[in-house]
């Protein structure tokens, strides 16, 4: 009798420290987003060629602005801006913003016109953790500019 | 959700001036990546996937949105004072429904 009560003391126990396990895994799961890998550089670079075709990129041209540290990953200010005179034959086409540490690399793609007078667009984004975020720049004649920021976050904006 | 966009134009401009263009849209832009904390299954995704901006029919901008763009899609951008006219902006939810807003310009 007693020993049945004991084994069932241990089963109780065991079943208590499976369950207080899997409920730690479970609240670490919450927060870090299970099952969904993050983007790596290498995510991010292949994003970059879809959007570029395999042309090479160039430094220079675009700005990117960013909050140095992000307390709050669900809304990240950004502001890209590209020097361009932004007139009929010369003009930046489209914006892309990638990721290097979201669970997908894409951010958003901004579509320009000469109508928009200045290469100049703010939005507001999620960071899931810090890492570095780069603004790629399509001009009218086909060439491709970059410019890439780290962002240090203290609290992921994804999981939520 | 069913609130009103906000959108912020300046009612007259210059011919040739280059003027800020800042639109608002409240919604949760659900990223499909989160959990519903009762069931534990996956909340489905549900978000603006488009944005446009057309002036006169024109289009002067758009944005192609992922789900890492931040809830209540915020977008800023410049258009070049040419003609009188009205803008018309789009927003399309996944699913298909678009929403719209419009806003007149004098140009003198």
């Amino acid at each position: 009798m007693t020993e049945s009560k004991h084994t069932a003391a241990m089963m109780e126990r065991r079943d208590f420290l499976a369950a207080a396990g899997s409920g730690v895994i479970a609240l670490m799961a919450t927060a870090m987003v299970p099952g969904i890998a993050f983007a790596k550089p290498e995510d991010a670079a292949k994003a970059i060629s879809e959007y570029t075709g395999g042309k090479a990129v160039q430094e220079g041209k675009v700005s990117l602005k960013l909050p140095q540290i992000a307390e709050n990953g669900n809304t990240v200010p950004v502001t890209v801006m590209v020097d361009s005179p932004q007139t009929a034959d010369n003009y930046v086409k489209k914006i892309h913003i990638v990721s290097e540490g979201n669970p997908t690399p894409f951010i958003a793609s901004f579509n320009l016109s000469p109508m928009s007078g200045k290469a100049d667009v703010s939005a507001r984004m999620r960071m899931a953790r810090t890492q570095n975020v780069v603004a790629v720049a399509e001009m009218s004649d086909g060439t491709f500019f970059a410019a890439k920021k780290q962002i240090k976050v203290t609290i992921g904006g994804c999981g939520g | 959700m069913a609130k009103k966009p906000r959108v912020k134009v300046p009612k007259s401009a210059k011919k040739g001036d280059v003027i800020q263009v800042k639109t608002l849209f409240s919604h949760k832009m659900e990223t499909g990546l989160r959990k519903d904390k009762k069931t534990g299954k996956l909340i489905p995704r549900k978000i603006i996937n488009k944005f446009e901006c057309l002036f006169n029919g024109k289009e002067v901008f758009s944005a192609d949105i992922h789900p890492a763009v931040a809830a209540n899609p915020y977008f800023a951008f410049s258009c070049r004072a040419e003609e009188t006219g009205e803008f018309t902006f789009k927003w399309t939810e996944d699913g298909g429904k678009v929403i719209s807003a419009s806003r007149k310009m004098k140009v003198s």
